[in-house]
Parts: C-alpha cells; sequence; structure tokens
C-alpha cells in the first residue's frame, strides 16, 4: 500500500509494577497502520487492549518500544507536548462518554478546541455544530449532556472526537454499554467515517464487530495472536435497518 | 488556551455550586469587612486626634519640673520643685522664639456659690494664657497685669462652672464665688468649646491670676509649669533648644549633669498619640487580617474538595488536550473569583458597617481610599496564594487515573 503510514509501534512494551510484582501488560507488539483503516482492536478481558489503546493516544507512556504517529516519534515528548498531540491529533472515545454534566452537546463537542488557541471562538461552535450535525444531533446541539440517551451522549462523544480533525479516532469499547439497535447505528456510523477516509481504531470485546472493520487485531496476555485483513466488509446499516424495532 | 475560555470555565463551575461558592466567599466578606472598617475606626480617630491639636496649637511648649521620668520611676517632691518664678522671668528676657509664655500653677478644690457646689480646679496662669491656648473670654473681661501682680482675688470661669454654679440662670459677672475659702469675684466667661476627643470637658476650667493660686491657695514658692508657644510651629525644637539653654544656666547645671526639667512641645506630644493610635489601628487590622487569613484557609479547603470531586473532569479535560498548566490557570481563576467577588463584597460590608458606626455610635470614622486598595490586593493574593496547592495538585493529576477516578 503506498498510502501514509498514521501508527507505527515496534516492540511495544508496558510493564505495571504493583507492590512488590510486575503486571506485564504489553509484551512486545509491533504494527503498521495506514491512512484508512478500520481497525478493530480484540482480545479478552485484561488482554492489554485497553492499556495499548491508551499508548496510542498519548494518555500512558510504554516501558519500552518505539512509537510513531503520523510520521513523528512521540517517545521521549514531555507531558505538554503529549498534551498537544493529543489535543491535534487524536480523537479519542471512551466506553463511558466521559461527557461534562450540565454542559450542552455543543459546549461538549467544543472542548478540543478550547485548548487550542488557533481557533476563534465563531469557529469553534461552527465546527462543533457541523460535527453534531453529521452524528444526527443537529436538533440537539443545546441539549444538556445528562438529558440524553446512551446512545445519544455517545454520539456527542464521537463528534467530540472529530472535532479537531484527527489523524486517528481511537476508541475503547464504544459499543460496550449500548443495546444492540443502538450498537449498529453507532457501527453505522463508524463506517460511514471510515468510507469518507477516516483512520479508526475501535478497542471491542465483541467478536462479531470484526465482520464490519477492514482489519482486526486479536490481543492475548499482551501479545498479537492474530492480525487480518478483512476483505468482505459487512453493511452495519443494513443489519440495523434490519433490526426488528421492538428489540429497543 | 486563552485567559478568557478559561474564565468562563471556572465561573460556569462557580454556577454549579452556588452555595457552596458564597459560604466560602462569606469568610473573605467578613474578613476584608472588618478589615476595613477597623482601619476606618483607626484612621478617624488619628484625624480627630490631629484636628484636636492643632486646635489647641501646635506651638505649644510645655516645660515641667524634674528630670524626663523614665520607667515609671517617681521623683521626691524636690525634684518636683525646680521650676521657680525666676526661671520664668528669666525665659521672658532672654528668650527670642517665644510669642507668648504663662507660668502655671492649679489647685484642686470645692467651687461654692450659696448652695451650689462643684468640684473642679483654680487654673493659675497669666494673662497670656488665652493665646497659648487659642480661647476667648465671651462675657466680661480677662484679668489684667495689674491682678496678676496684686494676686487679686478675681475668677474667670469655663461654662461648665458656670452652669453648675448659677444653675438659675443669673449673669455670674460681678458676682463673688468661693474656690475653698478662699472668695473670688467673677470677672469673665471662657468660650464654650465641648468636649475633646480624649473625652475631656474643656469648658470645666477656671482661670485665677497665677500668683493668687500660689500666695493664697497654695502658699508655694514654686511652679508647677510653664506653658509657653513658639513664634514658628515648624521651629519649635529650636525653641525648646533655647528655653534648655537658659534654664541649664539658670540652674546652673554643670555640662555632665542632666536636666532638672522637662519640655515637651504639642508636635511631640501629637506624634506620641497617633503613633499610640497607630499601634492600635494595627492591632484591630491585625485581628481583623487573621480573620481574612481563616477566609482564605476556607478558600484552599473548598478548591481542595472541588478538584478530588471533578478529578474525572480534570481527566477528561487534560485527555483532549488540556495541558497541566490549563487546569491550573483554570482552578486558580476559580480560587482568585471566590476570593476577589468576596474581596468587592467584603468592601461593600465594610463601608456599611464603618457607616452604621458613624450613625449609630457617633465615632470619628473615615475610610481610606489605601485601606480599599490594600484590601482588594490582599485578597487576590489570597486567591493565588491559597488557590495554588489545589490548582497545583490538580494540573499534577495522571490523565487516565484520573478519568477512571470513582
Ligand atoms: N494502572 C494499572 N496498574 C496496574 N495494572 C494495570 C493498570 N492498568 C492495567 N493494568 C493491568 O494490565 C492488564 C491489562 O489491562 P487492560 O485494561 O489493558 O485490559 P483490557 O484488555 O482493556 O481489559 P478489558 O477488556 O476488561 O477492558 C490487566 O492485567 C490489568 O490488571
Ligand atoms: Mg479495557
Amino acid at each position: 500500500m503506498g498510502k501514509k503510514e498514521i501508527i507505527k509501534i515496534e516492540n511495544l512494551k508496558r510493564y505495571f509494577k504493583v507492590g512488590d510484582e510486575t503486571v506485564k501488560a504489553l509484551r512486545g507488539v509491533s504494527f503498521t497502520i495506514h491512512e484508512g483503516e478500520f481497525v478493530t482492536i480484540m482480545g479478552t478481558s485484561g488482554s492489554g487492549k485497553s492499556t495499548l489503546l491508551n499508548t496510542l493516544g498519548c494518555l500512558d507512556t510504554p516501558t519500552s518500544g518505539e512509537y510513531y504517529l503520523d510520521g513523528i516519534a512521540v517517545k521521549g515528548m514531555g507531558k505538554n507536548e503529549r498534551a498537544r498531540i493529543r489535543n491535534r491529533k487524536i480523537g479519542f472515545i471512551f466506553q463511558n462518554y466521559n461527557l461534562l454534566p450540565k454542559t450542552t452537546a455543543l459546549e461538549n463537542v467544543e472542548l478540543p478546541l478550547l485548548y487550542n488557541s488557533s481557533v476563534s471562538a465563531k469557529e469553534r461552535a461552527e465546527r462543533a455544530e457541523k460535527c453534531l450535525r453529521e452524528v444526527g444531533l443537529g436538533e440537539r446541539i443545546y441539549h444538556k449532556s445528562n438529558q440524553m440517551s446512551g446512545g445519544q451522549q455517545q454520539r456527542v462523544a464521537i463528534a467530540r472526537a472529530l472535532v479537531n480533525n484527527p489523524v486517528i479516532i481511537l476508541a475503547d469499547e464504544a459499543t460496550g454499554n449500548l443495546d444492540t439497535r443502538t450498537s449498529f447505528s453507532i457501527l453505522t456510523l463508524f463506517q460511514r467515517l471510515h468510507r469518507e477516509g477516516k483512520t479508526i481504531i475501535f478497542v471491542t470485546h465483541n467478536p462479531e464487530i470484526a465482520l464490519y472493520s477492514s482489519r482486526n487485531i486479536m490481543l492475548k496476555d499482551g501479545r498479537i495472536v492474530s492480525d487480518e485483513y478483512n476483505h468482505d466488509i459487512k453493511s452495519a446499516e443494513e443489519v440495523y435497518r434490519n433490526l426488528p424495532v421492538d428489540t429497543e | 488556551m486563552n485567559i478568557a475560555s478559561l474564565s468562563k470555565i471556572a465561573v460556569k463551575a462557580l454556577g454549579n455550586n452556588k452555595m457552596r461558592c458564597f459560604l466560602t466567599m462569606l469568610g473573605v466578606i467578613i474578613g476584608v469587612g472588618a478589615v476595613i472598617a477597623m482601619l476606618a475606626i483607626g484612621q478617624g480617630s488619628k484625624n480627630s486626634i490631629k484636628a484636636q491639636i492643632s486646635e489647641m496649637g501646635s506651638n505649644m511648649i510645655m516645660i515641667m519640673p524634674g528630670a524626663e521620668r523614665r520607667g515609671g520611676v517617681r521623683q521626691s517632691s524636690e525634684d518636683m520643685q525646680t521650676l521657680k518664678p525666676a526661671d520664668y522671668d528669666a525665659i521672658v528676657n532672654q528668650a527670642t522664639t517665644i510669642a507668648n509664655i504663662t507660668p502655671s500653677v492649679s489647685s484642686s478644690g470645692q467651687w461654692v456659690n450659696g448652695n451650689n457646689n462643684y468640684p473642679s480646679q483654680a487654673q493659675g496662669v497669666n494673662t497670656q494664657f488665652l493665646d497659648i491656648r487659642q480661647r476667648k473670654v465671651t462675657e466680661g473681661e480677662m484679668f489684667t497685669e495689674d491682678d496678676v501682680k496684686t494676686a487679686a482675688k478675681v475668677c474667670v470661669l469655663g461654662k461648665t462652672l458656670v452652669k453648675n454654679l448659677f444653675p438659675d440662670g443669673t449673669d455670674p459677672l460681678g458676682k463673688v464665688v468661693r474656690f475653698g475659702s478662699i472668695p473670688l469675684t467673677v470677672i469673665g466667661v471662657l468660650d464654650e468649646k465641648g468636649y475633646n476627643t480624649m473625652g475631656q470637658d474643656q469648658d470645666d476650667l477656671a482661670l485665677v491670676p497665677y500668683t493668687t493660686v500660689m500666695k493664697r491657695m497654695l502658699a508655694i514658692d514654686y511652679l508647677q509649669g510653664i506653658q509657653a508657644s513658639a513664634i514658628d510651629e515648624n521651629k519649635t525644637d529650636e525653641t525648646i533648644a533655647e528655653i534648655t539653654d537658659i534654664l541649664r544656666t539658670n540652674h546652673k547645671l554643670r555640662p555632665e549633669q542632666e536636666d532638672n526639667f522637662t519640655i515637651r512641645s504639642m508636635q511631640e506630644l501629637a506624634e506620641m498619640i497617633s503613633s499610640t493610635s497607630s499601634m492600635m489601628t494595627v492591632l484591630l487590622a491585625a485581628v481583623a487580617g487573621i480573620s481574612l487569613l481563616v477566609g482564605g484557609i476556607g478558600i484552599m479547603n473548598i478548591m481542595i474538595v472541588s478538584v478530588t470531586e471533578r478529578t474525572r473532569e480534570i481527566g477528561l479535560r487534560m485527555s483532549i488536550g488540556a495541558t497541566g498548566r490549563d487546569i491550573m490557570t483554570q482552578f486558580l481563576i476559580e480560587a482568585i473569583i471566590i476570593s476577589v467577588t468576596g474581596g468587592i463584597l467584603g468592601i461593600l460590608l465594610g463601608a456599611l458597617a464603618t457607616w452604621m458606626i458613624k450613625i449609630f455610635a457617633n465615632w470619628p470614622v473615615q475610610i481610606d481610599p489605601s485601606s480599599v486598595i490594600l484590601s482588594f490586593l490582599v485578597c487576590t493574593v489570597i486567591g493565588i496564594i491559597f488557590g495554588f496547592y489545589p490548582a497545583a495538585k490538580a494540573s499534577n493529576l495522571d490523565p487516565i487515573e484520573a478519568i477512571r477516578y470513582e
């Protein structure tokens, strides 16, 4: 593939010291993700998925190994530099949404741009509104986050991850707390973003979801056990449309 | 991230907890209010003392017998008899920087007019006393130099004495009253001055020729003091030096001997009184300042709670790109908003309290603009100091741990 390398990790290790013991969450993980890929990362609980995603999201620093994001070596960056990378290049979606309570959808989505002084207040509001419309919440921009359903909150979180035009979107169990129907509507959204050329890493428990991504990486005990491309991507939208409404 | 957006976030966060925010502010409000009111009382009393003294004559000089008292050691009665009429004469003859001068002797006793009694004093002075003290005789006349020479049995009464000795309002002029056993003819009445700041009745005063007091009442040959006024109130130091020279020569003191008299100028006295009152002001303000400090600690306390409560929010902000500095600034601004708003309300409260003290207690008060500016600055500084630790704590959180915090 002649596409740009967005993420490149080499022999990434992450050890946690818990008392006298060392927990080896990642024991040497290497892969390269190119622009436009939709990668699902799977594995049993405790296999190191979240640890890997946090490292990719520059929230955590690896014990050893190399990490290049968009061609830049992240290793050796200071706290502030990593904060800047998170702000400009990464869109992170958390399992439990992590929206600010008592705050409107618009303000929640504006948040990343608030920490980017090159974006004016006017541009901030415009971009946030556009992203909310993209995730289908154009009618609810002034609703407070705690007045929304789980699926709506997750959409706000996705809009927030899109608003800074990140080079990669990282999602940790983005559908974990949602019912099947809502999960598929969110998955449909991710597939659309994928079609539009976004690079996505999607961590999940659910093996079924691998059918809808372009590549699936399996983790076990902090190591990659399989890394396969999916050439026959199923359409989540179709499934969503065929789901009986009463399962809601 | 700019200060304006951070301030907006801070205001919003405070708005989510209005009651708590107000209670925290209350500490600062009361502290600042107390400081303002205390300083206003201090400044007010200082001003009125100053006014009082300049009214009494800021060029006044008092000469007292005996060496300057140190450590409250009492001096023997002999030491208190070092000022003689000859000293007075010497000063009158030799001093060049003195405008007016009078000997001063006084006797305590009962003033009697028929059935009316009043315990007071007979103040023995000469005619220049009026100029030194800036008093006037409004009815009748002051006694004359001749009266002084002959130790005449006359007196000039203050209004308080007139009221007490002539309660039915009869004209006192020409009447004979008694001081102890000595009959004195009332020849004049002094102007009415009321009470001074120290609470003294300035009309409780009766003037008698000093010779009369010395010879007829006390039977002494020494003076209890000499009062004078300098020609130039800015050169009272020179006047004091001049009088010191004259008295030392007159007393035949050798250079190694100490002065056996004490000279004080009103200027010195003014400084002494105002330094005492400054000290009181400082003490009062310090006590008030402590309550301000307690208010600051309250801010710190609530900010620490707030940081702990909002750990997840902090983690989220950090995970989407807020730097430690952004977080720190946000919490510092919150602390400063609490302290500065509290400060402004405190200034208003202090002004209100001051106004009430003035209206209801009738104390002299004055709010100094500098005390307002000072309190304002102190509040800002308190916000920064006491907000710093919680803000630093917030900014040092680890984003992943913070976002997982329950
Ligand atoms: N901060 C930490 N301190 C100590 N050990 C940790 C820490 N974070 C993760 N671990 C350990 O690292 C291993 C991997 O954890 P991780 O959260 O990455 O698993 P996961 O694959 O995301 O699991 P799940 O599917 O349940 O979310 C686990 O054994 C966990 O106990
Ligand atoms: Mg996990």
